[in-house]
C-alpha cells in the first residue's frame, strides 16, 4: 500500500522536474502499459494468447475519431459510442475465437484482426485510408485544456491508474481466481461446475473494453489515426511487452510495455530497423527468458536473498 | 463475359498459389503443432531470391527451383536452431516464428528495397490462349496446373509412400510413432523443409502475377490462415478446397466491392467457425 502511494506521488511530481519530451514519453508509456495490462488478462491470467489485440485499441480510436469528425458529436458521446462499439465487436469476435482454443484461437484472432486492418486501409470513405484521419482534438474535461503536455500527463495518469486498479481488483476477485483455474485446469474447473467457456468469453470482452479505453487515450494523445495502429506489428508489440515483462503478473506487462516503448523510441533514433530488433528480442525472450523479466528477477532475488543475509 | 473468364482464372491462379502456401503451413501444423507465422515471409523471400537469380539466369523454372531449395534450407535451419529448442512449448514456438517473420520481412526490405520488383512472364507463356474466341492468360492456367500436380504429388506422398505413412503416424499419435521406432525428430525437419520449400517455390511461381514487394508476406499470411481455418488444420484436401474458396471469394470481392474485400473474405471463415470449428475437412481439434 505504502509502495503504491509512494509510486503515485513520484508519478504525480514527475512533470514538475521533467522536460516536455519526457512528459510526453511518459504519457505514451502509460497508454502502452494499460494496453499491455488489458492483453495480460487474456494471455497471462486466461492462458489465451491473442495476436489481434490491436483491433480493440484501433477500433475504439477509429470510432471515436470518426464520430467526432463526421457526426460532429462531443468528445464524451464519441467516447461512449467508441467504447460501446468496440465492446460489442469483442462480444462477436470473442465468441468466434473461443470456438477454438490454443493455437487455433491465436490464428483466428490474427485473422480477424487482419479484417479490421484491411478495412482501415481500404474503406477510404470512412477511414481515409493510408492518409489517416487528422484534424482531431483532445477533450477538455471540466474545462481543463489537455493540449498542454503536463495536463495530458495527469489525465492519462488518472485514467490509467484507475484502470490498473480495476485490473488488480479483477484479478484478485473470485472471478479472477476462477479464470486462473480455467487456465491451469480447464477440465477440473468444468467438473467443478464452472462454465469455462463463459469465464473465458467474459474475460475476452472485458480485456477488449480496457484496450478500448487505451485506444481513446491513444487517439487523444496523437490527435491522428492511421491504419498501422491496427496492423499485426501493433498486436505483436503489445504481446512482446506482456511476454517480456512477465505474463500473469500485475507489474510485468506494465514494465514490459514501458521497455518496449523505450527501446522503440531510442532504437529508432539510431537505426531504422525497429522490426528486425523487435523480432530479435522476441526470439531471444522466448528462447532464454520464457517467463519474462519480472518473474525472472523475482526468482533471482529469491535465490540471492538467503545468501545476502 | 471476358470479365468473368478473367476473374475466374485469376481466382483459380490465386487459389493455386494459396494451396502451395497453405499446404505446407497445414502439414507443419498438423505434424508438429507449430503455427508457422514465418510462412508468409518465406513465400516473399522465395519470390525475392528467385527474382535475383533470374538476373543471372533468366529462366523461371530454374529460379523456382532455386527459390524452393534456398527457402527449404532456411526453413531447416529455423527448425533445427530455434524451434527444436522450444520443443513442447507451443506458445514459445509461435512467438519465435512471429519474431522471425518480422526479421525476415525487414531484412528483405534492406536487401531488395521498397519498390516492387516485377517478374517477367516466360516468353513461351506470354501469349494468351484463344479458346472459343476468348483470350485466356496462359500463365495463370499453368499456375493452376502446377497446383493440381503438387496437390496430387503431396497426396501420393502422404497416402502411398513410407515417408507419408510415417508422417501420418506422427500426426495421429506422436508418442506411439516414436515408440515403434519412427524417427520423429528427423521427420520434423523434413516436414518443415518441405513446407518451407513449397512456400518459397510458391512465392516465385506467383512472381509473374503478384511480383515481389514488401508487404507481400502480410498480404499472404492471413489468406493462408483463413484457408487453414476453413479447410481444417492438418488436412491436405482441406487446404486444397479452402485455397480455391479463398481464391474465388477474395478475387471477386476485390473486383466487385474493393472496399469490403477483406470483410467478404472473412464471411466463409465465420460461417465455418460458427458451425464447424474444426474446419471443413479437419479431424484435429487443437
Amino acid at each position: 500500500m505504502i509502495r503504491i502511494a509512494v509510486l503515485l506521488l513520484a508519478l504525480a511530481l514527475f512533470p514538475l522536474v521533467a522536460g516536455e519530451y519526457y512528459i510526453n514519453l511518459a504519457s505514451q508509456i502509460m497508454i502502452a502499459a494499460l494496453f499491455a495490462a488489458s492483453l495480460n488478462l487474456l494471455v497471462g491470467y486466461g492462458g489465451m494468447t491473442s495476436l489481434g489485440h490491436a483491433t480493440y485499441l484501433g477500433l475504439s480510436a477509429y470510432v471515436s475519431a470518426w464520430t467526432f469528425l463526421k457526426l460532429g458529436v462531443g468528445h464524451a458521446s464519441a467516447a461512449a459510442i467508441a467504447l460501446f462499439a468496440t465492446t460489442a465487436t469483442a462480444c462477436v469476435f470473442g465468441w468466434l475465437a473461443l470456438r477454438a482454443s490454443g493455437l487455433s484461437f491465436l490464428m483466428i484472432t490474427l485473422a480477424l484482426s487482419q479484417v479490421l486492418w484491411g478495412l482501415g486501409y481500404r474503406w477510404v470513405n470512412v477511414t481515409n485510408g493510408d492518409n489517416g484521419l487528422s484534424g482531431l482534438t483532445r477533450p477538455a474535461p471540466f474545462g481543463i485544456n489537455l493540449d498542454d503536455s503536463s495536463a495530458y500527463y495527469y489525465f492519462a495518469l488518472s485514467v490509467v491508474s484507475a484502470a490498473l486498479w480495476v485490473v488488480a481488483r479483477f484479478v484478485d476477485s473470485p472471478f479472477g481466481a476462477s479464470l486462473r483455474g480455467t487456465r491451469d485446469q480447464p477440465r477440473r474447473m468444468s467438473a467443478l461446475g464452472f462454465d469455462v467457456w463463459r469465464i473465458r468469453w467474459l474475460t475476452f470482452v472485458f480485456s477488449a473494453f480496457l484496450a478500448a479505453v487505451a485506444g481513446l487515450l491513444y487517439v487523444y494523445y496523437h490527435k491522428y489515426m492511421h491504419p498501422s495502429a491496427l496492423a499485426i506489428s501493433s498486436s505483436a508489440e503489445v504481446l512482446l511487452g506482456v511476454i517480456a515483462g512477465g505474463s500473469g503478473t500485475l507489474v510485468g506487462p506494465v514494465i514490459g510495455a514501458a521497455l518496449v516503448l523505450l527501446l522503440k523510441n531510442y532504437a529508432s533514433a539510431y537505426i531504422e530497423r525497429w522490426n528486425t530488433l523487435m523480432g530479435v528480442v522476441f526470439v531471444l525472450i522466448v528462447m532464454f527468458m520464457p517467463d519474462g523479466l519480472v518473474p525472472g528477477i523475482r526468482r533471482l532475488w529469491a535465490k540471492l536473498r538467503p545468501e545476502l543475509k | 463475359m471476358q470479365f468473368w473468364v478473367i476473374q475466374t482464372l485469376n481466382s483459380l491462379a490465386l487459389g493455386g498459389l494459396l494451396f502451395l502456401l497453405s499446404s505446407g503451413f497445414s502439414l507443419i501444423f498438423g505434424m508438429m503443432r507449430i503455427a508457422n507465422l514465418t510462412h508468409g515471409a518465406l513465400f516473399m523471400l522465395g519470390a525475392y531470391i528467385g527474382v535475383s537469380f533470374m538476373k543471372i539466369w533468366p529462366n523461371l523454372a530454374v529460379a523456382v527451383l532455386v527459390a524452393g531449395v534456398s527457402v527449404a534450407i532456411i526453413g531447416g535451419l529455423i527448425e533445427r536452431l530455434i524451434l527444436r529448442r522450444l520443443g513442447g512449448n507451443a506458445q514459445g514456438q509461435v512467438l519465435a516464428t512471429l519474431g522471425l517473420s518480422f526479421i525476415t520481412a525487414d531484412l528483405c526490405l534492406v536487401a531488395w528495397g521498397g519498390d516492387p520488383i516485377p517478374v517477367p512472364t516466360p516468353e513461351a507463356l506470354r501469349a494468351p490462349m484463344l479458346i472459343a474466341g476468348m483470350a485466356f492468360p496462359t500463365y495463370r492456367l499453368v499456375v493452376v496446373a502446377i497446383a493440381i500436380v503438387v496437390g496430387i504429388a503431396l497426396y501420393w506422398m502422404m497416402e502411398r509412400t513410407r515417408l507419408g505413412a510415417m508422417i501420418r503416424a506422427g500426426v495421429d499419435d506422436m508418442n506411439m510413432a516414436r515408440a515403434v521406432g519412427i524417427p520423429v525428430s528427423k521427420l520434423f525437419t523434413s516436414v518443415f523443409c518441405i513446407g518451407a520449400a513449397l512456400a518459397g517455390a510458391g512465392g516465385m511461381i506467383g512472381g509473374p502475377i503478384l511480383s515481389a514487394y514488401p508487404g507481400l508476406d502480410a498480404e499472404m499470411l492471413p489468406l493462408a490462415l483463413i484457408v487453414v481455418i476453413l479447410g481444417g488444420v492438418g488436412s491436405l484436401v482441406g487446404a486444397f478446397v479452402g485455397s480455391f474458396i479463398v481464391g474465388f471469394v477474395y478475387t471477386y470481392g476485390i473486383a466487385l466491392a474493393p472496399d469490403f474485400a477483406y470483410v467478404i473474405l472473412f464471411l466463409p471463415m465465420v460461417f465455418v467457425i460458427a458451425f464447424r470449428p474444426r474446419g471443413l475437412f479437419g479431424r484435429l481439434t487443437v
